[in-house]
């Protein structure tokens, strides 16, 4: 009986003493800089910033692939990150970013080749000739980006194309990365107009193919007062596309773009008080972390 | 040799870990919904378990048969596999950040992963040689690893599925899992 007790008594000893040299021996040095920011971030682990955790973003911080104001709960903390740092912040204070569809051609609006009947995924129906719609550039409409979203924030609406639900979106990106035809942009929460036309085919073509086509009339890049809309090109064609960072929301070119393709949404103007406030899911400025609880 | 053969197409095929002798059900549902962590935990398994039958058979008999406390086998074994986890984490994390990355969540898992105390436990039993113990441990953990990436598979596929709605999620799981238990049952009399 004695001798049960002593020699388990002697294993955990020497394990013990195993576990704690190997502790010292192999510490592995951690940047203390990762620790600081990190007790600045708010804890919530939302995932707004889109890295995973807060420790995930205080670690890319220090390895320089994040910036400072990527974080949306925690407020004024990049100008703090950035004395950490030894930098100084950028002006653009952290504004939230959410997941837009760049296509409104849905199933009354677009025109289909064929009926699509396999499994109910876009890389899966884009094998097939490139999608059963007319439109090769537009959303598939089988909800691969449902399907990824971390957060629930894509459902697919009546139209068979995702409904981004603004209250639920933290602007992580993952859809963006998801999107076969890379339809999904992400966007500041402030800004309210949006082309909703991907197809870079010719005006007549395109309109064919989606009665809400970008037609590249180009009045939309003659009228703006800010210079921020403009048809690009490529090889594949052309197609209107916003620039977020010169855009004022002004919609001008929503009233001017005769085929109805840029779009101007409601505005959100309350903003996050994390300190004094129950999550809101209908204030799509809420990343509804549940920090506030 | 032959006798290393017999072991291992025991261990893989006729007495698979999970599909036949139910050990280590837990990692079996919990990591096999996607393929790249199904074989991310194989690895980590199979590395433990290697290191754990040797420790676990020189404890045996160095330490608990000659004192004559075989009955404490058990608790002295689950001391050794949680410490060797821990020791093997701060190892790995210190000499390979790479494989550290690549393992991840589920080395520490393995802590209590019961397939490994089991097995530790059946090479005592089965009175193995060090060689015999290390060689059944292994292809217990290919067992293990194959039972997990094949689960993984059928899920991933299950994902597109049309499932009717009470089966959706763990009822469809189970179901997979019972009839790929029965399919391997069919390997009972290869040897």
């Amino acid at each position: 009986m004695l001798i049960a007790f002593i020699s388990l008594a002697v294993m955990g000893a020497i394990f013990g003493v195993v576990l704690a040299v190997a502790g010292k021996k192999f510490a592995v040095e951690i940047d203390p800089r990762i620790e600081s920011i990190q007790k600045l971030l708010p804890g919530a682990n939302c995932g707004s910033c889109g890295f995973p955790g807060c420790g995930g973003y205080a670690a890319a911080i220090v390895a320089g692939k994040a910036g400072f104001n990527s974080c949306a709960p925690g407020g004024g903390v990049s100008s703090k990150i950035a004395e950490i740092m030894g930098a100084t912040a950028d002006s653009n204070e952290g504004e939230r970013k959410i997941a837009q569809l760049l296509c409104a051609g849905g199933l009354e609006k677009a025109s289909f080749d064929y009926k699509y009947e396999g499994i109910k995924d876009c890389h899966a129906a884009l094998a097939q000739y490139k999608g059963p719609k007319s439109c090769k550039f537009g959303c598939v409409g089988m909800g691969s980006c449902t399907k990824v979203c971390p957060f629930g924030a894509i459902k697919m609406g009546p139209e068979q194309l995702p409904v981004i639900d603004a209250s639920l979106c933290t602007g992580c990106g993952v859809c963006v990365e998801n999107c076969p035809q890379a339809v999904l942009k992400l966007a500041g929460v402030s800004k309210l107009v949006h082309v909703r036309c991907s197809n870079k085919e010719k005006g007549k073509t395109a309109k064919d193919a989606c009665t809400v086509a970008c037609i590249k009339c180009k009045l939309c890049e003659k009228n703006c007062p800010e210079n921020a809309i403009t048809v690009i090109g490529d090889a594949n064609g052309s197609v209107a596309v916003i620039d977020y960072e010169k855009c004022t929301n002004c919609g001008t070119c929503v009233a001017k773009c005769p085929a109805k393709t840029i779009e101007q949404i409601m505005p959100v103007t309350e903003l996050c008080k994390p300190a004094n406030d129950q999550p809101d899911s209908s204030n799509a400025n809420c990343a509804t972390c549940g920090l506030c609880k | 040799m032959q006798e290393m053969f017999v072991i291992i197409i025991g261990a893989v095929f006729i007495n698979n870990i999970v599909l036949s002798q139910f050990l280590g059900i837990c990692p079996f549902l919990g990591v096999s919904k996607k393929l790249s962590s199904a074989v991310g935990m194989g690895v980590a398994v199979t590395f433990v378990m290697a290191l754990a039958a040797i420790i676990t058979w020189l404890v045996q008999q160095l330490v608990l048969v000659p004192l004559g406390i075989g009955y404490l086998q058990t608790i002295a074994f689950i001391l050794v596999i949680a410490s060797l986890v821990q020791f093997v984490e701060m190892v790995i994390r210190k000499t390979s950040p790479d494989l550290y990355r690549a393992l991840g969540v589920y080395l520490p898992l393995i802590t209590t992963n019961c397939a490994v105390l089991g097995i530790a436990i059946v090479n005592i039993q089965k009175s193995y040689t060090l060689a015999s113990s290390l060689v059944n441990s292994v292809a217990n953990a290919l067992g293990f690893t194959l039972a997990l990436v094949l689960m993984a598979g059928i899920r991933e596929r299950l994902e597109d599925a049309d499932i009717p709605k009470s089966l959706q999620g763990m009822p469809i799981s189970l179901i997979t899992a019972a009839l790929m238990s029965v399919a391997f049952l069919g390997f009972t009399g290869l040897l």
